[in-house]
């Protein structure tokens, strides 16, 4: 008789098919993992709406539980609360620098209360003359840990990356965007 | 509380023509990087079109999908406004010609400044289903608004040319604009100006005067010959190959 992996166990190690480096739990999209009945229900959330690696991501999970002696498998979407980078976890963000990607900083939307207002106040307005202006924290290089960066395009190779490039090790790095 | 088939589609449509239409630029943005980009929009659009779809779907409750309201509608059948459907180059263009990216950055402007000010609501609206798209597409929107607003500004801000053509391009879609507030909904217009005038303010563009002329009928299928061309496009493929799986 072949023992049963722990369902929760074998989700989570489940990879992600476009940042390689890191598992669908430690990008936080894996959301839950229950039994019903003799099977077994799997929630996972997108990161953008549009996020194509869904798909791959379903079955992906689907077999890893197969192989843990899980046959009966249901993968749902859940929207709610909707996914941000703040559910990266720290192995998440450790993997990911390591290989090039620079992990998000503090979204805007958790920034103090007066900052809030300022950027509402400047949504949409860069650089408006008067008025406090809104700051966003730089990003290090991945490589050197520089922080003299800059951004090359606000869209990346998916969704949920920025291209930056380094000053002082002159490399281009991506940048999961703050979200 | 539940929205009405007819509503929930009418956003999913606005987001998918907007989608196909930005994803046209494909291979021809002016460059890398705004190719790019403005693929990267086109699917957030896709994505929320597939969620907003997939839920007046179910609403309709006549057993289609998101699929088959996208793939299988003829042009009346369409709830989209017409700003989303009018060709890259323009709405003088025939949509053979190559596209205008200022074109291109007036309609994403004044769609973003809507779709940012609608999800906000709709995440806070008594409709649970809506509220859980919203509270992912509004931030999606508000990266949008962002990118749209930039180039407004440089291109407004640039060269006599690309201020010129920034300019007839605001000029060119502004009575389309009118269409996207007419039920009233998401704060109405002066919701929608607050955020469209300040990239008018900072880039030195002119605001058009709101004229007489303010084409409309999209909600109720009333469309644009583009969009027929746009859907033949779009559909070709699935109905071709009908029930063909991957």
């Amino acid at each position: 008789m072949v023992a049963l992996a722990d369902p929760y166990q074998a989700a989570a190690a489940v990879v992600d098919p476009e940042l390689q480096v890191v598992t669908i739990a430690e990008l936080g999209i894996l959301r839950g993992v229950e039994r019903d009945g003799d099977g077994v229900v799997v929630t996972i959330t997108p990161t953008y709406s549009g996020c194509p690696a869904m798909d791959t991501i379903r079955s992906d999970v689907v077999a890893a539980l197969r192989r843990a002696g899980h046959p009966r498998v249901r993968v749902v979407t859940g929207l709610h609360p909707a996914w941000t980078t703040d559910w990266i976890t720290e192995a998440g963000r450790a993997k990911l620098a390591a290989a090039g990607i620079a992990p998000p900083g503090e979204r805007e939307d958790r920034a103090s209360a007066s900052e809030r207002r300022t950027a509402v106040a400047n949504e949409g307005r860069p650089g408006r003359i008067g008025g406090p202006v809104p700051l966003r924290l730089t990003v290090r290089c991945p490589r050197c840990g520089a922080a003299e960066t800059e951004e090359l395009s606000r869209f990346g190779s998916t969704s949920c990356k920025a291209l930056w490039r380094c000053r002082r090790c002159a490399e281009p790095f991506e940048h999961l965007k703050a979200f | 509380m539940s929205s009405s088939y007819e509503y929930v589609l009418g956003l999913g449509d606005d987001a998918l023509i907007a989608a196909q239409r930005l994803a046209q630029w494909c291979g021809r943005a002016p460059e890398l990087e705004e190719d790019v980009a403005l693929a990267n929009i086109a699917l957030d659009q896709l994505g929320a079109a597939r969620l907003l779809l997939s839920f007046a779907a179910e609403l309709e409750g006549r057993g289609r999908d998101e699929d088959t309201l996208a793939f299988l509608r003829d042009d009346h059948e369409f709830r989209n406004v017409l700003l989303v459907e009018l060709p890259n180059s323009g709405p003088a263009g025939t949509g053979a010609e190559p596209g205008d990216f200022a074109v291109t950055i007036a309609k994403l402007l004044f769609l973003a400044a809507h779709q940012v000010e609608l999800y906000h609501r709709l995440a806070a609206g008594p409709d649970e289903r809506l509220a859980a798209i919203a509270a992912k597409a509004v931030k999606e929107s508000t990266y949008h608004l962002d990118h749209a607003t930039l180039w407004t500004v440089r291109l407004g801000d640039g060269t006599e040319l690309s201020r010129t053509r920034m300019q007839a391009a605001i000029d060119d879609l502004w009575p389309y604009a009118h269409e996207l507030h007419q039920d009233g909904a998401a704060g109405g217009r002066e919701a929608w100006l607050a955020r469209v005038a300040p990239a008018l303010v900072e880039s030195g563009l002119e605001r058009p005067a709101d004229g007489a002329w303010r084409p409309d009928g999209g909600r109720h299928g009333r469309h644009t010959e583009h969009l027929s061309y746009l859907l033949a496009e779009m559909q070709v493929v699935h109905r071709a190959h009908p029930e063909a799986r991957w």
